[in-house]
């Protein structure tokens, strides 16, 4: 329940050592610039990562937070073309992910469903909802202040120009920053911790454990509403495709982050610093003219090596007693 | 009594699934009605025939509580390997070539079976991450280069479309391991112990059911079935890349559960697993005969899984939960069981 411990330790070296391995061969890599370009492609994923955080922890899980992110762009391109303005597009956005978590969170708390089925059924069915609605067309022409929101600085919007933080960064900042005070600082973190250790335990000590479990799948819903209206501002368009397979991406964040699959143990500081290193990971292989597909099985390969190097430890440290 | 009667519970489940299969078939015959001729449903089970095989080791691996997510990336990868092996040396027989598949198929679902076994790893997690690694490998394997329909082997191409006693092959293929799959899980120990351990893992060990090996068997049959699929896939579309079959992971898993197989262990049959596989097959061929655009297929299936779901539910508990669910599923059922006593 700690927001910091070895694991935490673990993946700050390991995000000097890449910061320091990619500063030195790759030329440029070290400037503000560089650096601030780099969150672009990691700031929408990070939302996704830590709503699942905050449900693996509980014991849940939502493989379909990218389906609704495309749900959600999709909501967004109704409304644009229904001739509508950018609170109204956005506040679609908004209200399709709630919809949308809302109806995973009852499947599964109501039903007595296991989230892992449920959440593959309407992956299914909500992307296959965009695939209907859009087919192979794609929606463009969104409003400017979207593609501020996607593409701009801090510093532009401010009017001060050194202060190159890109607006998504900053997004991803404060939702880390909120989701780590509620999990580490609030009873409610205390009680999804409680629910995820050990579900019976926490439910005759009289937490609402489904009250839980749907807020936070709502909760999901609306994070990939959030990454739906920065993504959607910030390649401008929405197509059925849109961030697909971005779920797999996601759960790698949160798990190599140190939280537990079983659910009950991890931390926010872990899912952000996990989310961070395989972004600039990423980032960095693509300077190096990596091809995507190759960076997706490093990736596989150190999700695999994160999990089985503390056990291999845990094991020595056993022998040894 | 009580497996009597969840025996009784999953038959009749099952006659459920082959009666709405028979009314959309019924239904999309009656507005077109060459859906219903001979030759489509041979089209549709030719269509169903690679799935079929990858949906046994799928539901080996979710009987023992599992769930094996790199089939899609395996089958991928193996199929490369067997398109690059047989342009390297085109005199190489059928036979060595299915040989391989299987046995690079079965190394690679071994390395999943390795991996939760040897370091105690939640499945989900291992597959996600050889999901990933496969997959990469294939476009390390290939140099991201498509092999495409000149340079894969004249054999690899011909069996799929090869045809024994009036049937594909395909269709042969598939029912030999729908029918080994049955007899393995039926009438064999091992099969019987699959059940078991997924039933209740802990007693099983008790009663000294060998776990681990058991765990190491289902992945590396899941892998070796998914590297006979590669073969047949690469095959039948003539055609192997990096992208191949990718996501079909999820359709996979889909048919298992649509077929009744629990994601929570230990319950499923070859029966309705195949039946899973009949009715994705029955309205992904529907849907064109009927004019209706083919990108409904995904959004079907996934109201599919979750009705089907909701009905298995029905009949199983979520594992882990017992007690809590229990005392809510009391809760809900008094007034209503108070009701069916004055009726």
């Amino acid at each position: 329940m700690k927001a910091w411990g070895s694991w935490e330790t673990v993946l700050l070296g390991l995000l000097v050592l890449l910061l320091l391995v990619f500063g030195f061969t790759q030329t440029g890599f070290f400037s503000v610039d560089t650096l601030a370009d780099s969150t672009f492609n990691f700031s929408e994923k990070g939302l996704l990562a830590l709503a699942i955080a905050l449900l693996i922890v509980c014991g849940e899980i939502d493989l379909s937070i990218a389906a609704t992110l495309a749900l959600c762009s999709l909501a967004m391109g109704f409304t644009l073309k229904a001739g509508l303005g950018p609170w109204a597009i956005a506040a679609a956005a908004l209200l399709t992910g709630v919809v949308a978590g809302a109806v995973n969170g009852i499947l599964v708390t109501r039903y007595q469903l296991p989230s892992i089925v449920v959440t593959i059924g309407t992956l299914s069915l909500y992307r296959g909802l965009a695939l209907v609605a859009l087919g192979d067309q794609s929606v463009s022409g969104y409003p400017d202040v979207f593609s501020t929101l996607g593409n701009a600085y801090l510093g532009e919007v401010l009017g001060a120009k050194w202060l190159v933080i890109p607006i998504e960064f900053v997004v991803l900042c404060a939702m880390a920053l909120l989701v780590g005070l509620v999990l580490h600082r609030t009873i409610i973190g205390r009680r999804i911790y409680a629910i995820g250790a050990n579900p019976v335990a926490a439910r005759f000590s009289g937490i609402e454990a489904d009250r839980y479990r749907l807020l936070l799948f709502v909760f999901s819903g609306l994070m990939a509403a959030l990454a739906a209206i920065l993504l959607t501002g910030r390649i401008g368009s929405t197509r059925p495709n849109i961030a697909i397979g971005w779920e797999l991406d996601a759960i790698t964040m949160v798990i190599l982050g140190g939280v537990a699959i079983e659910g009950g143990r991890g931390s926010v500081v872990g899912t952000m610093l996990s989310v961070l290193l395989l972004g600039l990971l990423t980032f960095g292989m693509g300077m190096a003219n990596v091809t995507g597909i190759v960076m997706s099985m490093v990736i596989g390969a150190l999700l695999i090596v994160s999990m089985v190097l503390p056990r291999l430890r845990r094991r020595r440290l056993a022998a040894r007693h | 009594m009580k497996n009597m009667q969840k025996n009784n519970l999953t038959i009749r489940r099952e006659w459920i699934l082959l009666a709405i299969i028979a009314v959309i078939a019924a239904a999309v015959g009656s507005r077109a009605p060459v859906f219903l001729t001979w030759r489509n449903a041979l089209d549709i089970a030719n269509d169903s025939a690679i799935l079929a095989i990858l949906v046994i080791g799928q539901m080996l691996v979710l009987l023992t509580r599992g769930i094996d997510l790199s089939v899609a990336s395996n089958l991928a990868l193996t199929g490369m390997a067997c398109a690059l092996l047989g342009k390297a040396f085109p005199a190489l027989p059928i036979g060595v070539l299915i040989l391989a598949a299987l046995a690079i198929g079965a190394a690679l679902g071994s390395l999943n079976g390795w991996l939760i076994t040897g370091f105690d790893l939640p499945p989900i997690v291992v597959t996600l991450g050889t999901l990933s690694a496969y997959r990469g490998a294939i476009f390390v394997a290939s140099h991201g280069a498509w092999i495409s329909d000149q340079d894969i082997h004249v054999a690899i191409k011909g069996l799929p479309r090869e045809s024994w006693f009036g049937l594909p092959a395909l269709i042969w293929i598939a029912a030999l391991v729908l029918a080994l799959g049955a007899v393995f899980l039926r009438y064999t120990r091992s099969g019987r112990e699959i059940y078991a351990l997924g039933g209740n893992p802990h007693a099983a060990t008790y009663v000294g059911i060998p776990v681990q090996a058991h765990l190491r068997r289902v992945y590396m049959f899941s892998g070796m079935l998914a590297g006979l699929a590669g073969l047949l896939w690469v095959g039948r579309y003539s055609i192997a890349y990096t992208e191949l079959a990718s996501g079909y992971e999820l359709t996979v898993v889909a048919a298992c559960v649509i077929g009744g197989v629990s994601i929570g262990g230990g319950v499923g049959s070859v029966l309705g697993a195949g039946l899973g596989v009949l009715f994705i097959g029955v309205v992904n061929g529907a849907l064109p005969v009927i004019q209706v655009s083919p990108f409904w297929q995904q959004a079907i299936s996934g109201a599919v899984i979750l009705v089907s779901v909701a009905v298995n539910a029905r009949s199983e508990r979520r594992a882990g939960r017992q007690i809590l669910e229990r005392t809510t599923a009391q809760d809900k059922s008094v007034p209503e069981a108070g009701k069916g006593v004055v009726a």
